[in-house]
C-alpha cells in the first residue's frame, strides 16, 4: 500500500464528506437540533419535573448524556449509510473504485465523515442541553473517548448497511427497526435498575446500553454497568465491524459485478 | 511492455451469462485503439475488469506490466476511465469533482488545482467550475468526465462511448482534444458506436462480438480487407429503373438515388464510363456507410474471424 497516496486520498475523502455535511445542513444539522430540543422540553422539563431525581441527578441532567449519545449514534450511522449508498446509487462510487486508494482507506474515510457529523451534532445537542440544565464533565477522557469510539462503531455499521443496500428502503430498515429500538431501550431515559431482574439481564445484551452508560459515567460519574465492559464491547465491535467491512469491500459485495 | 495486455480473459455473470469467453489482445504504448462491437458484445465488461469495476472469472490483465491480481494499485494508477454512463456526483461542483478525483489518486492539492484549471480550460468548463454538475448539459457532463479522468494524467485513458448523445460540434472538438493528448503520449482505448469516430481517430481496431475477439488488426490493414463499398449516386434526371451494369450491383432507391456496390476488382472510372455510355448524368456521390461500418457489419453478421485472405465481406445493400 502506498501510504502517501492513501493519506492524500483519506484527506480528500474527509474534506468531501465535511463539505457534504455542511452543504446539506438543513438535512444533517437542523433535524437533530429540533428533535433534541423537543426531547429536552417534553421529557426533561415537563415530564421530568414529576419524575424527580434518578441516581441522585435531576431527570433532565440524567437524560442529557443519553440524548447526546443518541444523536451521535444516529447521525454517525445515518451519514455513512446515506453518503456511501448515495455514491453507489449515483455510481460515483466508481471514482473511488478505479483509483489506487485502498479499500481500507475508503472505509476509514467514510467512517471519519460519520464521526465528524456525529461529533458536530453531538456538540450542538450538548449546547442545547446546556440551555436546559447544568452539565459538569466528571471524566473528560472517558467522555471524549467513548463518544468517538461509539461514533466509529456506528459509522462502520452504517457503512456495512450501505454495502448491502440495493434501494433507498434498505438504508432505513436498520435505523427504524433495529437502531431506534435499541437506543430507546439502551438506558437513555432510565436506569436499568428500575427494570425487573429478567429485563435487566436482557438489557445487558444491548451494546448501546454500555455506550450510553459509559458516556453518562464520563459526564455525571454514574453508570449502571462496569465501564471496562463498555470499552471492551465497543472495541470488539469496532474491530469486528471494520473486519467485516474490509472483507465485503475486498470481495466487491454490492459494489463490483 | 504493452500498455495493456489481456490474456484468456473470461467473465461469467451469476445469471450464467458468459460475457467474455477467453479474449486476448495487446495495446501498444502510445496507440489509439478502438474496441468495437455491438451492444452486449462484452466491451464494457472487459473495460470494467481492467478498471476493477467488475470481478473477472479467469485470465490475466496487465497494465504497463502491472498485474491487476497482485499489483492492483500500481495498475490503477496508470489508468483513467471515462465510463459509458454518466457517473458524476451531480450535487458536487465541477471543480470539486476533478479535484477529488486527483486526491483519490494521491495528487497533492497544489498540483491538483493546477491540473483542474488546465483540463477544465481545455474542455471549456472552467467558467462553470463553481456550478453543481447537475446544471451542466449532457455534452458538458461528458467533457467533465474526461477532465476528471485526466486529473492524475494517466498513461492509459479508456473511453467507453465518450461521445454518446453529444452534438457533432462538441464531438469534433472532443476528437481534436483526444488526438492532442494521444500525440502527447497518452495511450487511448476507445469504444464507440460511431464507427466514423473510430476510423477517424484510431490506428488499431479490435472487434468483439459474443464475448470473443473476431478481428484485431491495424486500421489500415483491416480497411484493406473491405472487399466491397456501396456508393449512393444522386442523378441529374431520375431513372425509371436501375441500369444493368456489368460487374456492378445496382439498385434504385425510393428517393430516386442510385445505389451501386463496387468491389475491389473494379474501379469508379469504369463505373462512370458505363453510366456515361447510358446517358446517366451524376450530380454527386457519397458512401452509403463509412468503410469501417461496412466491414464491421460484415464481420458481426458473419461472426467469423477475418483471416489475412478473408473472403469477401457480405454487405447487404438492400
Amino acid at each position: 500500500m502506498n501510504l502517501s497516496v492513501n493519506w492524500i486520498a483519506f484527506k480528500t475523502l474527509i474534506a468531501k464528506e465535511f463539505i457534504r455535511v455542511i452543504r446539506i445542513w438543513v438535512q444533517t444539522i437542523v433535524p437533530p437540533a429540533i428533535t433534541m430540543t423537543l426531547y429536552f422540553i417534553i421529557f426533561g422539563n415537563l415530564i421530568g419535573r414529576r419524575i424527580g431525581t434518578m441516581d441522585g441527578f435531576d431527570y433532565m441532567q440524567y437524560i442529557a448524556p443519553g440524548l447526546i449519545m443518541m444523536a451521535v449514534i444516529t447521525n454517525s450511522y445515518g451519514n455513512v449509510v446515506s453518503s456511501f449508498f448515495g455514491a453507489k446509487f449515483g455510481r460515483h462510487i466508481e471514482e473511488m473504485l478505479v483509483s489506487p486508494m485502498s479499500n481500507a482507506t475508503i472505509i476509514i474515510g467514510h467512517v471519519a465523515g460519520g464521526v465528524i457529523r456525529g461529533l458536530l451534532v453531538g456538540s450542538m445537542v450538548t449546547l442545547i442541553a446546556l440551555a436546559f440544565t447544568r452539565l459538569h464533565v466528571a471524566h473528560p477522557l472517558i467522555t471524549i473517548s467513548m463518544v468517538v469510539l461509539s461514533s466509529v462503531v456506528f459509522s462502520l455499521a452504517g457503512f456495512i448497511n450501505a454495502v448491502f443496500a440495493r434501494k433507498f428502503d434498505d438504508i432505513s430498515i436498520i435505523p427504524t427497526f433495529v437502531l431506534t429500538p435499541l437506543t430507546y431501550l439502551g438506558g437513555v431515559f432510565y436506569s436499568i435498575s428500575l427494570l425487573p431482574e429478567l429485563w435487566q439481564k436482557v438489557s445487558l445484551a444491548n451494546p448501546i446500553l454500555y455506550m450510553v452508560n459509559a458516556f453518562r459515567y464520563g459526564i455525571l460519574g454514574t453508570s449502571d454497568i462496569d465501564i471496562r465492559h463498555a470499552y471492551l464491547i465497543v472495541i470488539l465491535f469496532m474491530v469486528g465491524l471494520f473486519s467485516i467491512a474490509l472483507v465485503l469491500m475486498n470481495r466487491g459485495v454490492g459494489i463490483r459485478e | 511492455m504493452y500498455a495493456l495486455s489481456i490474456r484468456n480473459l473470461s467473465k461469467t455473470y451469476p445469471n450464467g451469462n458468459q460475457a467474455l469467453k477467453g479474449i486476448d489482445f495487446d495495446v501498444e504504448p502510445g496507440d489509439f485503439y478502438a474496441l468495437l462491437g455491438p451492444n452486449g458484445a462484452g466491451k464494457t465488461t472487459a473495460i470494467g475488469i481492467v478498471c476493477s469495476l467488475v470481478n473477472k472469472s479467469g485470465g490475466e490483465v496487465r497494465v504497463f506490466g502491472h498485474s491487476i491480481d497482485n499489483e492492483l494499485e500500481a495498475a490503477k494508477s496508470c489508468i483513467g476511465l471515462v465510463p459509458q454512463e454518466i457517473n458524476l456526483n451531480l450535487f458536487d461542483t465541477v471543480q470539486n469533482i476533478v479535484l477529488n478525483q486527483a486526491g483519490y489518486y494521491g495528487i497533492p492539492r497544489r498540483i491538483a488545482l493546477e491540473r483542474t484549471e488546465k483540463y477544465l480550460n481545455e474542455l471549456r468548463l472552467w467558467d462553470r467550475r463553481r456550478e453543481p454538475a447537475r446544471n451542466l448539459s449532457g455534452g458538458m457532463k461528458r467533457r467533465l468526465m474526461i477532465a476528471r479522468a485526466l486529473a492524475h494524467e494517466p498513461k492509459l485513458l479508456i473511453l467507453d462511448e465518450p461521445t454518446a448523445g453529444v452534438d457533432i460540434e462538441i464531438r469534433r472538438s472532443m476528437w481534436d482534444f483526444l488526438r492532442r493528448i494521444n500525440e502527447a503520449g497518452t495511450t487511448i482505448i476507445l469504444t464507440t458506436h460511431y464507427l466514423e469516430e473510430a476510423e477517424s481517430l484510431c490506428r488499431h481496431v479490435a472487434i468483439i462480438d459474443g464475448g470473443t475477439i473476431i478481428e484485431n488488426a491495424r486500421m489500415s490493414t483491416i480497411l484493406r480487407k473491405l472487399q466491397r463499398e456501396v456508393f449512393v449516386l444522386t442523378l441529374r434526371e431520375p431513372l425509371g429503373q436501375a441500369p444493368v451494369l456489368q460487374g456492378f450491383e445496382t439498385r434504385l432507391r425510393d428517393d430516386g438515388d442510385l445505389e451501386v456496390a463496387v468491389d475491389t476488382k473494379h474501379d469508379l472510372n469504369g463505373l462512370f464510363e458505363l453510366l456515361s455510355a447510358r446517358g446517366v448524368r451524376i450530380r454527386s456521390l457519397r458512401n452509403k456507410a463509412n468503410r469501417l461500418e461496412e466491414l464491421f457489419m460484415g464481420l458481426v453478421e458473419n461472426k467469423q474471424p477475418a483471416a489475412g485472405d478473408a473472403p469477401a465481406m457480405q454487405v447487404d445493400i438492400t
